[in-house]
């Protein structure tokens, strides 16, 4: 079992207020995503989980029980670092044995369960170096390796993947998924990196400035933005905002749409005219970057290529199905 | 062309390297051939550097007049205990300010440190006052406790330079594996940890094995270490070249040989975190 409360959790460093009330819950053996701009406080809500750090206020329930006063080793958790945080001056079996050593298992049932996660994760040839003559993507496994053994209620990730090379980052993205889904642990997984959120996640957490901004699947997040800024950090490229005029028509402060659902046409009646000052071509889609005038800057997606180069005029009509729009206070406004 | 250049330059940089180090050890060099050589011979002039009348006689006058081996055991007691009772103290002290940190923390490792510009001629008067008063003059435990103090600041703070380098996430991976703090201290920190302690305690040890000032003056026969038993050898009386190179030869022997097997230690200590 391995689920997770969290009830007006707060955190500060002296006067400043890292986590500002968070409450969440995470049922067990799902993948949560936690997700947002560097300096959020997806790590350190992260870290209070992980009993890393204290928390000012509020209480972090797992399985139903108030950890805030338990040390980490005994909250029944484990951690993969960024860095990767592996015992220099142990071998790899020393490595993924550590944590079951300190828990007094016997010899021959800890060489069983560092073999079986050794075999998993296709360290088995390695047991008996030391990292240093490791690769990147060896030591990461390595690090999950010593994760996976304890068998804990639920694994927490900080950022794992991006100290690699981004082959490397889809391949081990693939392999961290398949390995949640068959051993059916929960975990915490924090990152930056969006595309990591949206195809990992059973459900993500979007942070901000301390706050939750929202929580739900990363289709919910996709298609029913709660706000603002959850409209402008989920998707690549960007929402293209639009205020004024266009907006109040619809009755809005500010109408968003996706790049993906603004339809290309060249020359085109209606919808928004403007000239295009960017386009790339990536042979399966084509961005164009188009200064609209009155609507400013829009960015355009567009499926297959299109033969279109700066400077040529179009008209993008937005789809008025997926305009998303906004209040005063940056809140979604739903029909 | 370009080859043949590095070659000759590598040549010249090699003489001229073994150049400098021979100069620099070339005084210890004769002074252990002075210590070999007869009163006569010794401030003979011109002197002579190899063909002189060999003689052992310094050695066996200088252990005559004053037993070396006091002398030398109370260096060994006085340089190891200092060293050991400061590593005992430091280690703590450095952990927490490493792994710890306060707002005041920087402050307090200027304020140790600034303990040691101070000249200690400054303060001889009133630590010898104290020390005729409690009875801790000519006593091992006294010069113990005076160079361990004198030493502290820098070992705390080469130990504190050392545990700073070793990265945080990895103790709070032993903390999410389930190790106390003392755990975590053996089978973690300590290991990682081992060459930094070694070239700290080598180089403490040999600080205290050469500290004069404070054995000089505070200790006379009954603690006195080897320091004191050189000094004895430039007396009133007169120098006694040949005899003095015996007493120095055999004071600076044992931190020789220790110094030599030690000395990729010691370099690995001193540039620490200099050059990564």
């Amino acid at each position: 079992m391995g689920q997770i409360t969290l009830q007006g959790v707060q955190k500060s460093f002296g006067p400043v207020h890292i986590i500002k009330g968070a409450d969440l819950d995470i049922a067990d053996g799902s993948f949560v995503v936690f997700v947002g701009p560097s300096g959020c406080g997806k790590t350190t809500l992260l870290r209070l989980i992980a009993g890393l750090e204290d928390v000012t206020g509020g209480a972090i329930l797992i399985d139903g029980r108030n950890v805030v006063d338990v040390p980490p080793a005994k909250r029944g958790l484990s951690m993969v670092f960024q860095s990767y945080a592996l015992y220099p001056h142990m071998s790899v079996r020393g490595n993924i044995a550590f944590g079951l050593k300190m828990a007094g298992i016997a010899k021959d049932e800890i060489n069983r369960k560092v073999e079986a996660a050794a075999a998993t994760l296709n360290l088995t040839p390695y047991l008996d170096r030391k990292p240093r003559e490791l690769s990147g993507g060896q030591r990461q496994r390595v690090a999950i390796g010593r994760a996976i053994v304890r068998e804990p209620k639920a694994f927490l990730f900080d950022e794992p993947l991006s100290n690699l090379d981004a082959a490397l980052r889809v391949q081990m993205r693939l392999e961290v998924t398949r390995l949640q889904k068959q051993l059916g642990t929960t975990a915490i997984y924090v990152t930056h990196d969006q595309v990591e959120a949206m195809t990992m996640a059973d459900k993500i957490v979007v942070l901000n400035g301390g706050k939750i901004e929202q929580y739900g699947s990363p289709l919910e997040l996709y298609e029913k933005p709660a706000n603002l800024f959850v409209a402008g950090f989920i998707g690549s490229p960007k929402m293209n905002f639009v205020t004024g005029d266009l907006a109040k028509q619809q009755g809005a402060a500010t109408i968003g749409v996706r790049p993906e659902h603004l339809k290309v046409e060249r020359d085109g009646q209606g919808g928004w005219h403007g000239t295009v000052s960017v386009a790339e071509h990536l042979g399966s889609d084509t961005f164009l970057y188009v200064d609209a005038g009155p609507q400013g800057m829009l960015t355009a997606r567009y499926i297959g290529e299109l033969d279109l180069h700066p400077g040529d005029k179009v008209s993008l009509i937005p789809d008025p199905a997926r305009i998303h729009r906004f209040d005063d206070s940056g809140k979604s406004i739903h029909a | 062309m370009a080859r043949m250049v590095t070659t000759r330059n590598k040549v010249i940089s090699t003489a001229a390297a073994w150049l400098v180090g021979f100069l620099i050890f070339f005084p210890i060099l004769w002074m252990v051939l002075a210590s070999f050589k007869t009163e006569l011979e010794a401030f003979a002039i011109p002197p002579s550097f190899l063909f002189f009348h060999w003689t052992t006689e310094n050695y066996v006058t200088v252990q005559e007049r004053s037993d070396y081996f006091h002398h030398a055991l109370n260096s060994i007691i006085i340089a190891g205990g200092s060293t050991l009772i400061a590593m005992l103290i430091a280690i703590p002290a450095a952990w927490s300010m490493a792994f710890s940190p306060t707002k005041r923390t920087k402050d307090v490792l200027l304020w140790m440190l600034s303990t040691k510009m101070m000249p200690p001629v400054g303060v001889l008067v009133p630590i010898y006052l104290i020390f005729r008063t409690v009875g801790l003059l000519d006593t091992r435990t006294g010069l113990v406790f005076i160079l361990c103090l004198g030493n502290l600041p820098i070992v705390i703070w080469m130990l504190f330079t050392y545990f700073k380098e070793i990265p945080k996430d990895i103790l709070e991976a032993a903390r999410m594996d389930g190790a106390t703090i003392g755990r975590e201290l053996i089978y973690v920190l300590t290991p990682m940890a081992v060459p930094g302690l070694a070239s700290t305690l080598l180089l403490n040890l040999i600080l205290a094995w050469n500290e004069a000032f404070w054995t000089l003056n505070l200790s006379t026969l009954e603690a006195a270490p080897l320091t004191v038993f050189i000094a004895s050898y430039s007396s009133p009386e007169g120098l006694f070249w040949a005899k003095l190179s015996a007493a120095s030869t055999l004071a600076i022997a044992p931190i020789l040989v220790l110094g030599w097997f030690s000395q990729r230690q010691l370099v690995r200590g001193l540039t620490f975190g200099a050059v990564k």
